[in-house]
């Protein structure tokens, strides 16, 4: 269907929510061009494309955040003006935001129940039933009283949806990389509680970077690309060839003829395995430990999941992946290597050394590197520019500073280097990094973190929330990484990530390592089954108690 | 150029409206608000003594100014700089006679504000530790100990260091010839100087150290400072230190430079006025100076004004508190402005 045809067509109506022909600039950057998207009502539509493509400002504009520059928007067939997110809200627009918005010293109930007039009172116990009523429609395992701090990300966005169906008669909802935080088993459930909505009359808008993801869920798929729609498919029988068909399509839409080579449907079947057999080439000539952790154990903090003795060894060159649904101790690991936080017991050696003691400052001078998972939380100063974001884990250290004083000169030549390498787009390196799309903060991540001198790299989920090339770029980096003899933790939920990279993968199971296999081919199900602690390999022996 | 037009109409803007405000205030009053200005202009700029006076009352703001650039910066709110203030006032003016004559004048200075920025830094601890080991908010704490430093300061001024001599509880008397030098004929003594010498350093050391930009790294985000190796307890500490140090050294330059001497019940609680007008200035060194200077200038011109006309001495407050309004206004405005046109 050509675009003018289907802009008729979504003029035609049928449709909770029409935008037509909106187009939004920042400064000299046009995000969306005349864009012109029919949400229907009873139908999941996907809304893809990479990271800059334009999708956040569309969603803004829903949101009521931002004002389109031209353009109309038609909710339920009359134009409408949605100036604010009290009005989105009327309009009765749910929006489920990618980074999670919750107060985290509230307990769910409290969190759902903000946002409301002040006139009305506050009752906790309509509130609660109506929390038990959703509940049920939405099929969550959530504890009201909980204080939101202590829930894991992927139960904190179940909050999310909770809160952006509270009032009731929401007609349309959109959710903004909704999938990024969960487990695979987490995507299968907000599937099907999509389809719940959907056979309910929500129109639903999904809103994502995840090909696979889109065609599963959805019924129709419009691609952005550059601000612009580069088109719309619809999905109508999944079968084996309708995949393929709509993929290639697809894919067609998202990229230029040119990237099509690379990136074909096939990626998103199990192909990235042929990966396993090149790994294993790559690390059989060294055989040195590089990294020794023994017996390590940690201290909870309320709502984490804290390590309850974990045992491994990494060589050299080594992408050791570490599986687990999210919330099994895979951060408490990350940071108990990288030096954030205090190790109770165990020990850890980098070689012969043992650096179980050493400040995170001294393990990065020795070379270990972590990539965090929480950019926005913990990886950056948001309004700092790019350039001091990029020197943060290095402050006081020569050649940018000597006794103590700052040569910005230096470290503003050195971010153009590294932006220039790591291609982070930005309009100057004096930017504030919180301006910069996911993937380009993730870039300059990377570029902080890999470094020549990096010996040891921990990657807490690295493509999180990322676009098709940018992980493809993230993946590329970490085996380079790896090729040049970095030995690489790389934790991750998402399980075609691991396989294609690892060597060996390790599954995280309520704070314990419960397995280590070789990446052959066949694991899957071995993996899936350590992952939900059906099965515990027999080298660990002691019994995991109850998860907090 | 247009950024710089803005950031001006910024801060020019909020002073007319505060101006305006005020004087309709003073209008109600039954005062004439132009000859309130005039005084206060007048008394506090254009007249010798006044400005010399004006300038004089800049010192200790100056001290205390850098203190809390250093604090807030590092996102620690040091409300306990009131105290920390009077309390090394109250033992350098016990000191500092003591000393007189038994040491060089200009060593008797140097221990003088060393020991004022010990005295400082040590009735920070406290804060420091709680907020440092526990999360316990500084606000509150440091506050508290405020209250405890002020009435410290007043036993210390009433019983051990009483001047017997005086029928007012005080302190002994540092004789004018034995304070802080003078510059060339005026009455502004070189404290002045040494404050904005204090400011342009902290200005220095926020934006060109590794020490600075650590702690603004804590200031902006205390999760991402951990995250980056940042010792945050032993900068906290640090930040507290230097922080109420800088107090401290206001108490000593008020009283090294101006009065000689402590009376009990003295208690100008600078810190809380100088509060808002780093704000003013977000943290900026020079900023912080315009602003000093012209809160000084309002006060010096206020107090005069004040006897004048019948306005109360507090009438300045009213306009700080105004101007703090209207920034906040014009600021808001600006933001929705700029949303607006995006």
């Amino acid at each position: 269907m050509s675009y003018e045809d289907h802009k008729s067509t979504v003029a035609r109506g049928a449709n909770a929510i029409e935008l037509l022909d909106i187009s939004k600039s920042f400064a000299s950057v046009l995000a969306n061009r005349n864009i012109t998207l029919g949400l229907r009502s009873g139908e999941i539509h996907a809304l893809l494309g990479e990271n800059g493509a334009g999708k956040s400002t569309l969603i803004s504009i829903l949101a009521g955040l931002q004002q389109p520059d031209s353009g109309s928007i038609r909710v339920g067939g009359r134009e409408t003006r949605i100036d604010s997110p009290r009005h989105s809200l009327d309009l009765g627009i749910g929006i489920v935001f990618q980074h999670v918005v919750l107060a985290p010293t509230l307990s769910v109930i409290e969190n759902l129940m903000l946002g409301r007039s002040w006139r009305e009172r506050f009752e906790r116990s309509s509130a609660l039933n109506r929390f038990h009523e959703l509940v049920e429609t939405v099929n969550f395992n959530l504890d009201p009283e909980a204080p939101v701090s202590s829930l894991s990300l992927g139960q904190r966005q179940q909050v999310e949806i909770m809160r952006a169906l509270w009032r009731g008669h929401e007609k349309v909802l959109v959710l903004d990389e909704p999938t990024s935080m969960l487990t695979p088993q987490g995507v299968v459930e907000l599937g099907e509680v999509m389809r719940h909505l959907r056979d309910r009359g929500v129109a639903l808008l999904f809103v994502t970077h995840k090909l696979k993801e889109a065609y599963q869920l959805c019924d129709r798929v419009t691609v952005l690309r550059q601000g612009e729609v580069a088109g719309e498919v619809e999905v109508k029988d999944r079968d084996v060839d309708s995949e393929e068909r709509v993929v290639n399509s697809v894919v067609r839409m998202m990229f230029d003829q040119s990237a099509i080579g690379q990136l074909t449907g096939q990626r998103f079947a199990q192909a990235e395995h042929d990966n396993a057999s090149t790994n294993q080439d790559r690390k059989t000539d060294k055989t040195n430990v590089r990294l020794r952790a023994s017996g390590l154990v940690t201290v909870a903090e309320p709502g984490e999941c804290p390590l309850r003795s974990v045992s491994f060894e990494m060589i050299e060159g080594e992408i050791f992946g570490v599986a687990g649904i999210d919330g099994n101790g895979q951060k408490h690991l990350a940071e108990a290597i990288s030096g954030q936080r205090k190790l109770q017991r165990g020990e850890l050696y980098l070689g012969a050394e043992s650096i179980s003691q050493m400040s995170g400052k001294s393990r990065r001078q020795r070379g270990i590197r972590y990539l965090t998972d929480d950019r926005m939380g913990e990886g950056i100063l948001a309004e700092y520019a790019i350039a001091t974001n990029l020197v943060l884990k290095g402050i006081g250290e020569p050649p940018f500073w000597s006794r103590g004083i700052t040569f910005w000169k230096k470290i503003y030549a050195h971010a153009r280097d590294l932006i220039q390498r790591h291609d982070v787009r930005t309009p100057t390196e004096k930017t504030p990094i919180g301006r910069l799309s996911g993937g380009n903060i993730q870039k300059a991540l990377f570029a902080r973190e890999l470094t020549n001198d990096a010996a040891i790299v921990v990657y807490n989920k690295p493509t999180y929330g990322l676009d098709i090339q940018n992980i493809e770029l993230a993946r590329g980096r970490i085996k380079a990484g790896a090729e040049r003899g970095v030995s690489t933790l790389l934790i991750s939920t998402e399980l075609d990530e691991l396989l294609g990279l690892s060597d060996r993968i390790g599954v995280m199971y309520r704070g314990e390592m419960v397995g280590i296999l070789d990446n052959k081919p066949g694991i899957e199900e071995t993996l899936g089954r350590l992952m939900t602690g059906l099965e515990i390999k027999p080298q660990v022996t002691e019994a995991s108690p109850q998860a907090g | 150029m247009p950024a710089i037009v803005s950031s001006i109409t910024r801060i020019v803007l909020p002073v007319l409206l505060a101006l305006i405000c005020g004087g309709v205030v003073l209008a109600l009053l039954g005062k004439d608000p132009f000859a309130y200005y005039w005084y206060v202009i007048h008394r506090g700029l254009f007249s010798w003594t006044g400005f010399q006076a004006t300038v004089v009352r800049m010192a200790p703001l100056l001290f205390l100014a850098a203190g809390l650039i250093v604090a807030f910066r590092a996102g620690l709110w040091n409300l306990g700089v009131d105290g920390q203030f009077l309390l090394a006032a109250a033992i350098v003016a016990a000191l500092a006679p003591e000393l007189n004559g038994l040491i060089p004048r200009p060593l008797n200075f140097i221990l003088c504000f060393g020991i004022a920025a010990l005295v400082g830094a040590s009735w920070s601890l406290i804060p420091a530790y709680l907020k440092a080991n526990y999360g316990i908010n500084e606000i509150i704490t440091s506050l508290m100990m405020t209250f405890l430093g002020i009435n410290l300061a007043n036993v210390l001024i009433k019983i051990p260091f009483n001047d017997p001599n005086t029928t007012v509880p005080q302190t002994a008397t540092l004789p004018v010839e034995d304070r802080l030098a003078r510059i060339a004929d005026t009455v502004i003594h070189e404290g002045v100087i040494l404050g904005l010498v204090m400011v342009l350093l902290v200005h220095f050391m926020m934006t060109r150290t590794a020490f600075g930009l650590q702690l603004q790294t804590v200031g902006a985000n205390p999760r991402t400072a951990v995250h980056a190796g940042l010792n945050v307890k032993l900068l906290t500490y640090a930040t507290f230190c230097l922080s109420a140090a800088l107090a401290g050294m206001a108490g000593a330059v008020e009283v090294l430079g101006v009065w000689g001497n402590v009376r009990a019940d003295w208690n100008p609680a600078y810190g809380l006025l100088v509060i808002p007008l780093v704000f003013l200035a977000r943290f900026n060194g020079f900023g912080t100076i315009a602003f000093v200077w012209f809160f000084a200038v309002l006060m010096i011109g206020g107090e005069s004004a004040a006897r004048r006309l019948g306005v109360p001495t507090y009438f300045v407050l009213v306009l700080v508190s105004l101007l703090l309004l209207f920034l906040a206004i014009v600021e808001y405005l600006d933001h929705r402005w700029r949303k607006g046109r995006v």
